[in-house]
Formats: C-alpha cells, sequence, structure tokens
C-alpha cells in the first residue's frame, strides 16, 4: 500500500514538473495539457460536491428497509422504474454515478438495479437526452434510448446472476 | 446545472432545519467519502488531460468522417470509449459532423460510447466495483453501444437489409 502511494505521487510530481517547465520553454503541448486539466477540474469541481452532499444527506436520512424494500431483492419490475427516474434526474453522468450507486448498494439495493443504475446514468439523463435531441433529432434520440435502456436492464440481471453464483461484494468502505 | 444547486440547497437547508445533527453528520460523511476518492479524480484528470490532447475535435472528426461507414463505427466506438467527453461539448461536436455528412450509425456509436463506456474512468469505477465487474461492465457497454449504432444506421436507411 505504502509503495503505492510512493509511486502515485511520483507520477504526480513528474506530471506538474513537465507542466511547469512547458510554460517556463513555452512547450504548446505541455500548455495545452494544462489547460486540458484545469478546464476539466473546474467542470467537475462544479457538480462533485453537490453530488456528495447529496450522497452524505442520504446516508444519514434514508433507512436502509426502505431501499431493501424498493430496490432491493424483492423490489421487482418496479425497482428498475424508481432507479431508472432517479438517474434521469441527477445530473453529472458516470462520473458521479459510481459514488452514488456504491451509496445504494451499501443500503441494500440488489446489484441488477445497481449497474441499472450506472447505465441508466450515463444514457438516460433528462436534461442531456433534451440537449442531444435538440442537436441530432428526435428520431435519433428516441432510438438511442429505446434500444439501449432494455439491453441495459436484461445485461445488468444477468451481470447478477453471473456475480452472484461467485458470492461478489463490492469493496468496503469506500 | 442550476437545478443540481438549487435541489442540494434546498435539500440542504429542510435537512438543517428538519434535525441540525445529522445534517452534520451528513456533511462529514460527504467530506470524508471525497476526500477518499479524491486521489483517484486527480489520476483520472492526467489521464484525460494527455487524452484530450491527444484526440482533439479536429482529430476526432478527420477521424469520423474518412474512409467506409462500418470502419467508421469501429473507430467512433473505440475514440468514444477512450475519451471523456462533457455531453454539451459531445453533442454540439456531433451535429456539426452530422451536417458534414457523417452518419448517423457513426455518431450513434461515438456518443454511446463516450457516454457509457470509460477506460478514462477505469481507475474510479475500479475503487468501487473492483476490477473483475469494471473490465465487465464496460465490455457489455461497448457491446451495447455497437448494437445501438447497427439499429440506428437500419433506421436511418444507412444499412441496407
Amino acid at each position: 500500500m505504502k509503495k503505492n502511494v510512493k509511486i502515485k505521487i511520483t507520477y504526480v510530481a513528474i506530471y506538474i514538473l513537465f507542466l511547469i517547465v512547458s510554460f517556463i520553454l513555452g512547450y504548446n503541448p505541455g500548455k495545452e495539457i494544462a489547460f486540458n486539466f484545469i478546464s476539466f477540474l473546474i467542470y467537475m469541481l462544479k457538480i462533485l460536491p453537490c453530488a456528495f452532499i447529496l450522497i452524505g444527506l442520504f446516508e444519514v436520512w434514508v433507512k436502509k428497509e426502505v431501499i431493501e424494500k424498493h430496490l432491493g431483492e424483492e423490489s421487482g419490475i418496479r425497482g428498475y422504474a424508481w432507479v431508472i427516474l432517479l438517474a434521469g434526474t441527477i445530473a453529472g453522468g458516470l462520473l458521479v454515478a459510481f459514488p452514488i450507486a456504491y451509496s445504494l448498494y451499501n443500503k441494500g439495493a440488489k446489484l441488477s438495479i445497481v449497474f441499472t443504475y450506472v447505465g441508466a446514468a450515463a444514457i438516460c439523463r433528462i436534461p442531456m437526452t433534451l440537449y442531444e435531441a435538440s442537436f441530432m433529432g428526435v428520431k435519433f434520440t428516441a432510438i438511442r434510448l429505446l434500444v439501449s435502456l432494455p439491453l441495459v436492464i436484461v445485461t445488468s440481471i444477468l451481470l447478477e446472476n453471473y456475480l452472484s453464483k461467485r458470492n461478489y461484494k463490492m469493496l468496503e468502505g469506500r | 446545472m442550476y437545478y443540481t444547486y438549487a435541489i442540494t440547497g434546498l435539500t440542504l437547508l429542510i435537512s438543517f432545519i428538519i434535525n441540525k445533527q445529522k445534517t452534520i453528520k451528513a456533511i462529514k460523511i460527504s467530506f470524508i467519502k471525497f476526500k477518499k476518492i479524491s486521489p483517484t479524480f486527480i489520476t483520472m484528470l492526467i489521464f484525460v488531460s494527455i487524452i484530450l490532447f491527444l484526440f482533439p475535435d479536429e482529430v476526432i472528426s478527420n477521424y469520423l468522417g474518412n474512409s467506409s461507414k462500418f470502419i467508421s463505427v469501429l473507430l467512433a466506438s473505440f475514440i468514444g470509449s477512450i475519451t471523456l467527453m462533457p455531453g454539451f461539448v459531445a453533442f454540439p461536436l456531433s451535429g456539426i459532423l452530422l451536417t458534414k455528412g457523417v452518419p448517423y450509425m457513426v455518431l450513434s456509436a461515438f456518443t454511446t460510447t463516450l457516454m457509457m463506456v470509460g477506460i478514462i474512468t477505469f481507475p474510479l469505477e475500479k475503487e468501487y466495483f473492483g476490477v473483475k465487474v469494471t473490465v465487465i461492465r464496460n465490455t457489455i457497454s461497448f457491446f451495447i453501444a455497437l448494437i445501438v449504432a447497427i439499429i440506428t444506421g437500419i433506421f436511418f436507411g444507412e444499412i441496407f437489409l
């Protein structure tokens, strides 16, 4: 573990050094990379604090029994509908979806629902879908949603079956 | 974006009014979780900054616009898988490519892999799901994107059966 941390610090240091040297020497690729880094950092800092605050509130307020009942083993089709609705309304895409999915799982949501959440958060966020349709046309967006969403649900169920046979557990303490 | 702030702010406020202690605890949990995962975010940002340098918009346009449709679909899903782009950048770009005559199915492969497959987000995803599940989920997503692209092609008359 310690060694891993050292390696990480080393390559981050090399990266930063490279950017600094690029600025001093006026090396353009280095400057562009720095610009990419900063613009993406800003993008993430706009979304992530909100997401993590909501996760914190979720952990404190939502009872495990509620999630187990609506998104757990006995939830049925309704569970998928709930989780797709939830995914559709939360901004941020995959980056935000992973920590949220993880919290859902720890509160007792079943795996197929958790994976459906991740897939749905990627493909059917409502604001993004409207935005997409305005550029690509309604037909394009409709085909994409109608084809991908059922596939996401089916593959999530298959993945759950596969993993539960192998006693899969998510990592702890994230 | 702004409605996310509004919802978060409002939820936080209501929570605070109902129970101060619980709200403070919630913020502590948020902070701890964020702190734990932030090194992974930095790693990911470093990858993103380099990948976006190697694949700027012009390069993506070049790759998607040329060669045969099927090679373009494969290239598009490959590029979509390794890059990471917010929707507000990806869709205007796709809109421009569409007017340049890039087929719908190619753009479908590009945008769907962009959203669903995250090779760049791999370090982050594996922190939560583990390596094996991350690999499986991304592989499945890649094939879902290909299926979506093919069906898009059929409906827009770009593939003739």
